[in-house]
């Protein structure tokens, strides 16, 4: 159905089509391009709060593409809501079917650890346990135990090395980026985000406490080769964990 | 101890206040100057947690807070966004800050939200229906709004009133107040051909709670007339510093504040606009 605000709307986001009719200067002529200032403000400021979002794939591709490519991705998917620090959700799916990104297959999985970190530094606030409290339970307990996860924690599996390519765009002494699969752990141990790299059977062991299996199940699940005490330091200097609630039997 | 001090910040001084931004943090509370209250974007504080909800909740101990939504889409043709209305009020709820305020425009439509404030054609149409969504979130959040008037770039052949005329009605049907841009004044009536002092002369000063400064950019339309833009990104030119001593000869003392949301300056810069907007506070009633 046609609306005004929809025709204006549909203009706006497309500077191909004409200026709506009905809008003037003070001489009663064409807006022209006063309206222009409206689609600009628009376009300007939605691919300032992308670059925000996403400033390693900005990095990456380098700022003047980074500007052209969120214009295309700003008319496909405009937000649908005016909290803006989670606008981009739909930008890992963008960047796996955007044609001159193609032949950087890493950059839709890292784009799902920007957005995983901005979610991670808005998440609620949890009070995480004293270490002291899972080291002192005795073994038959914490097995039986379930763990609950702090909001801001937030896991990722890749087949790129996506903790060390977000490292290298970040910091000017990271190592060299080997071309492997990573699995990422975001921790917030306060209020800053970071993405802590995962061993081994890691992300399966995380994976399936968050789903409110008992320890002894994720450390089943985790499989051969795992290391639990580093995958414990983890968790605990992180603040992961908020709560322990023991065995269904106690 | 928290519950004294929100008591005290039930209203906002009339004193200068600026929009404020985290990297100025440590700078506002180590020295203020004459910085009396602080404003927010009430989109950036809708996340669930994290820092910047803590860095205002400290705040919020320390000066009144004045939440300005850029979201809520009033002018909208489309109902508001039930979602966003109540994100809203939750912030409203646990902040419970000096003062509320929105603007007479639209962002919305359908589940797109564009991210601007744009523009109205002044006609009974809208204005019922501005009238409608101003009382619904009146109702909903318990509270006062502030309505701003906006910069325009343009004219709508089918309004059938002039702005001022629009807003006073706003307020006699909603009891809403209005938050008078003295930069969108200037703004707009440099790009409609019209005088700012007239505008000012006319505009109900009565309803006025917040008075609001900052920049704007200079272009031209496509036959070489100023195009000014409400940019936010530089100091206040000294013809707004000129309409602003007006405003206050009309109006007395009004809480006062610098908006400064791009290019954003170092504290010393955004604290010498306040205090230039303080000097001038001071010269007229409170």
């Amino acid at each position: 159905m046609s609306s005004e605000q929809g025709d204006f709307i549909t203009a706006l986001l497309d500077p191909d089509l004409t200026v709506p009719a009905g809008l003037s200067d003070p001489d009663g002529r064409p807006a022209g391009r006063r309206f222009s200032v409206y689609r600009n403000n628009v376009a300007v400021s939605l691919t300032e709060a992308l670059k925000a979002a996403f400033p390693v794939i900005c990095k990456l591709v380098g700022d003047e593409f980074f500007e052209a490519m969120a214009g295309v991705y700003l008319r496909a998917h405009p937000p649908k809501t005016p909290v803006l620090m989670f606008y981009g959700v739909d930008m890992p799916e963008f960047l796996a079917g955007f044609e001159p990104v193609a032949h950087l297959g890493y950059l839709p999985d890292i784009a799902r650890l920007e957005f995983a970190l901005r979610q991670s530094y808005h998440a609620a606030d949890a009070t995480p346990i004293d270490p002291e409290v899972l080291q002192n339970l005795p073994t038959d307990q914490l097995m039986g135990s379930t763990l609950q996860l702090a909001h801001s924690a937030r896991l990722l599996q890749s087949e790129w090395p996506i903790c060390a390519l977000w490292l290298a765009n970040t910091n000017d002494d990271a190592p060299k980026v080997q071309m492997q699969a990573q699995d990422v752990l975001i921790t917030r141990p306060e209020f800053d985000p970071q993405p802590m790299l995962l061993g081994t059977g890691a992300a399966a062991f995380v994976e399936a406490l968050g789903k409110g299996r008992n320890f002894g199940d994720a450390l089943k699940t985790a499989g051969k080769g795992f290391d639990l005490s580093a995958a414990l330091a983890i968790l605990l200097t992180g603040g992961v964990i908020t709560k322990i609630s023991k065995g269904a039997d106690t | 101890m928290l519950d004294g001090n929100r008591r005290k910040f039930d209203h906002l001084p009339n004193r200068p206040g600026v929009g404020y931004k985290p990297q100025h943090y440590s700078d506002i509370l180590e020295n203020p100057g004459a910085v009396e209250w602080l404003e927010i974007h009430a989109e950036n504080y809708m996340g669930d947690g994290g820092r910047p909800i803590a860095q205002l909740r400290y705040l919020a101990e320390q000066f009144p807070i004045s939440v300005h939504g850029v979201g809520l889409s009033i002018g909208g043709e489309r109902a508001l966004d039930a979602d966003h209305l109540a994100r809203l009020k939750h912030l409203l709820s646990w902040l419970n800050p000096a003062s509320f305020s929105e603007h007479l425009a639209w962002s919305t439509h359908g589940n797109h939200f564009l991210n601007d404030l744009l523009p109205l054609p002044y006609t009974d149409a809208t204005l019922t229906r501005v009238a409608d969504h101003i009382s619904q979130v009146q109702e909903v959040v318990g509270r006062q709004l502030l309505l701003e008037n906006p910069s325009t770039y343009l004219a709508f052949d089918a309004s059938e009133m002039d702005e001022v005329e629009f807003l006073r009605e706003v307020v006699a049907r909603t009891g809403c107040g209005l938050l008078l841009d003295v930069n969108n004044v200037f703004v707009s009536a440099t790009n409609q051909k019209t005088d700012p002092i007239t505008y000012l002369n006319d505009f109900p000063m009565d309803a006025v709670g917040e008075l609001h400064l900052g920049g704007h950019d200079k272009d031209t339309d496509d036959h070489g007339a100023p195009l000014l833009i409400d940019s936010h990104g530089c100091e206040v030119v000294d013809p707004v510093w000129a309409l602003y001593a007006h405003t206050l000869d009309l109006a007395g003392a009004r809480p006062t504040l610098i908006e400064w949301d791009t290019d954003v300056p170092d504290w010393a810069t955004l604290a010498a606009q306040a205090g230039r907007a303080d000097a001038l506070l001071a010269k007229v009633a409170q």
